[in-house]
């Protein structure tokens, strides 16, 4: 029971972090109608950074507070140099360019810092186990439980009580209808990108402590992160929650009672829902 | 794309082949291989481009299928398989197979759920190598085939000489080129190209959109495994990378290189890829950065790629700028 019980911390914990990233990456889709392949190596940076900004101050926190705004200019530079000129091009085209962008930040990341991974210690604090139902756990992962729902409670008020965030949902419901109304619909895709690029480094930055942190993260999780944001709905934002909660958990409970089949459950997943449901569980259109 | 018999294409055609056939007893045996190489992923490219360039559906893996060939194939000929053709047929079949069910049911969707669903299809082959360790050799591959020889009207040809392969290579990148740009002139491949076009309009001709697009799939598939057979013969070995989705972005990459709506465009792609990879891998291992750096002009100024771009610059034609593309 115990044990049941675990999976089930650790598979929100995943969760949490998947649904960081891939809340930033729906929320470019939605707006700017593009599928960023480069948002799991945003993430990356995020964790590069977090790992950089930790070795030469040892402040977590001050990390937490720097790298994902470092993520966010990097992303604004990306979209205003590169994105810009194909937003009326065919999807495929942006996913290949963003692809070329994903290679170009996967290997400066290997250049920077070289091929082997890094580890990142949890700030004191949050560092050591608690003991729990009869298990230890970690204090960090604890932390991240607590931080995402925050999170995910900041960005829906953001989204429902601000000025911005109205801008941002009317432009992702009707693009030329918001331009007409008079939104600056330029600078709203640039703040859009850069929001959710800081998004993908505020997850990595968090994740940084959990997983070791080397140039091939960020293209693990940026398959999952389409997984989520597939499963949920392109462009939805409850959809990006729902999404990243089945998958952490599915990914908790498949090591649990599914060992061998664990590492192909997230496709046969993508692959039913796809089948089914073709825009996902919660999209906006039928 | 594929005009006429013209004196002109004839001479072109003559003067490749001649290249082709001289080539091995010009240059040394790296340099071969080499060329062996990139006549391998030109196959898995073109095979590639027809659902891409004439089908309009972006697959993102494909990998899958030149995994299923290349661990056929390597299966067999680890077992004492005694015939290396028969190996290639089995491999190509075994993938043409796969490829009847992944598409069967990804065909369905368009553009990015397209290559998303296709995406997942690949990883599912991808971890079943990986996790099936009885058959597959899990996460270290099939090692150690050993190719019997080839009997040619009464000969028995070794082929496990650089050369030898190099012809075989040579022999199934001909036959793949001529069948391919067969089927993109012919009345399928236009049919094809109208679905790329314009899916609704294709569909009130009366014309079976699925079916179409099955059919392309499944020759696109079948092409991807003989590359990938022939691709595990050249390496001795099949491992679970040949199946990853970063596998199934090569011909991708080597197609919008060459470009991915003259027929020519993936072959170009390819050897331009090895070229760069040759070339920077000379000075550093960290030769992605660079490909991505050409990768990211390319599809903002010359979407139509090298080949595409150089051949309309010929034809007189302005470049189409920005938002001229449909793939």
């Amino acid at each position: 029971m115990s044990l049941f019980f675990m999976n089930f911390l650790n598979g929100v914990s995943l969760g949490m972090l998947l649904f960081l990233i891939s809340i930033g990456l729906t929320i470019i889709f939605g707006v700017l109608g593009v599928l960023n392949f480069a948002h799991g190596s945003l993430y990356m940076l995020g964790a590069y950074f977090c790992f950089q900004f930790v070795s030469l101050s040892h402040n977590f926190l001050g990390a937490l507070l720097l790298a994902p705004l470092f993520v966010a200019l990097i992303g604004g530079v990306i979209e205003g140099t590169l994105l810009r000129p194909v937003y009326g091009r065919d999807v495929s085209f942006q996913l290949l360019l963003t692809f070329g962008v994903l290679l170009v930040l996967d290997d400066a990341v290997r250049l920077i810092w070289g091929s082997g991974y890094h580890i990142v210690d949890p700030p004191a604090f949050l560092g050591g186990v608690v003991r729990l139902a009869g298990f230890t756990y970690p204090v960090y992962s604890l932390f991240i439980l607590f931080i995402g729902p925050m999170i995910g409670l900041g960005l829906w008020g953001f989204f429902r009580l601000t000025l911005w965030g109205k801008k941002i949902r009317a432009a992702s419901m009707d693009r030329e209808m918001a331009a007409g109304i008079g939104i600056d619909v330029n600078r709203l895709f640039t703040g859009v990108f850069m929001f959710g690029a800081w998004l993908a480094g505020v997850g990595g930055t968090l994740a940084a402590p959990l997983r070791a942190i080397g140039p091939s993260m960020g293209e693990k999780i940026i398959i999952e992160s389409f997984i989520v944001v597939v499963i949920g709905g392109l462009g939805s934002f409850p959809g990006a929650f729902l999404g990243a909660m089945i998958l952490g958990l599915i990914n908790a409970y498949g090591a649990q009672y599914l060992p061998k089949a664990t590492m192909a459950l997230p496709y046969i997943l993508l692959a039913i829902i796809l089948l089914t449901k073709p825009r996902g569980l919660l999209s906006k259109e039928s | 794309m594929n005009g006429g018999v013209t004196k002109r294409s004839v001479g072109l055609v003559a003067a490749a082949l001649a290249v082709l056939v001289v080539l091995p007893f010009v240059v040394g045996t790296y340099f071969t291989m080499f060329v062996t190489e990139i006549m391998i992923m030109g196959i898995f490219a073109l095979s590639f481009n027809l659902l891409f360039g004439y089908t309009g559906l972006l697959s993102f893996g494909h990998a899958a299928f030149f995994g299923v060939g290349g661990y056929m194939a390597a299966f067999l000929l680890i077992h004492g398989f005694p015939s290396l053709p028969l190996a290639l047929l089995l491999g190509t079949l075994a993938a043409g197979l796969a490829a009847v069910v992944v598409g069967y049911f990804s065909v369905r969707l368009d553009e990015i759920y397209f290559a998303i669903l296709t995406l997942g299809f690949g990883m599912m082959f991808y971890t079943l190598v990986h996790q099936w360790r009885s058959v597959t050799g899990g996460s270290d591959g099939l090692t150690g085939l050993v190719l019997p020889p080839l009997g040619i009207g009464g000969f028995q040809v070794d082929v496990s000489s650089p050369r030898a392969f190099y012809f075989i290579v040579a022999f199934f990148f001909i036959v793949t080129i001529l069948v391919l740009s067969r089927i993109v002139a012919s009345s399928f491949g236009l049919i094809l190209m109208s679905i790329r076009e314009n899916k609704e309009r294709t569909a009130f001709t009366g014309i079976n959109i699925r079916a179409y697009r099955l059919a392309s799939f499944v020759v696109s598939g079948l092409f991807a495994g003989i590359a990938g057979g022939l691709f595990a013969v050249f390496d001795r070995m099949a491992s679970p990378s040949m199946l990853h989705w970063t596998a199934s972005a090569e011909p991708v990459l080597m197609t919008v290189l060459g470009g991915a709506h003259v027929f020519f465009g993936p072959v170009v792609g390819a050897v331009l890829f090895f070229v760069i990879e040759h070339v920077i891998t000379q000075f550093t291992d960290i030769w992605m950065i660079f490909l991505g750096g050409i990768l990211i002009p390319l599809v903002i100024f010359f979407p139509e790629g090298v080949l595409g771009t150089l051949l309309a610059r010929r034809r007189g034609k302005r470049f189409k700028g920005s938002g001229g593309d449909k793939a």
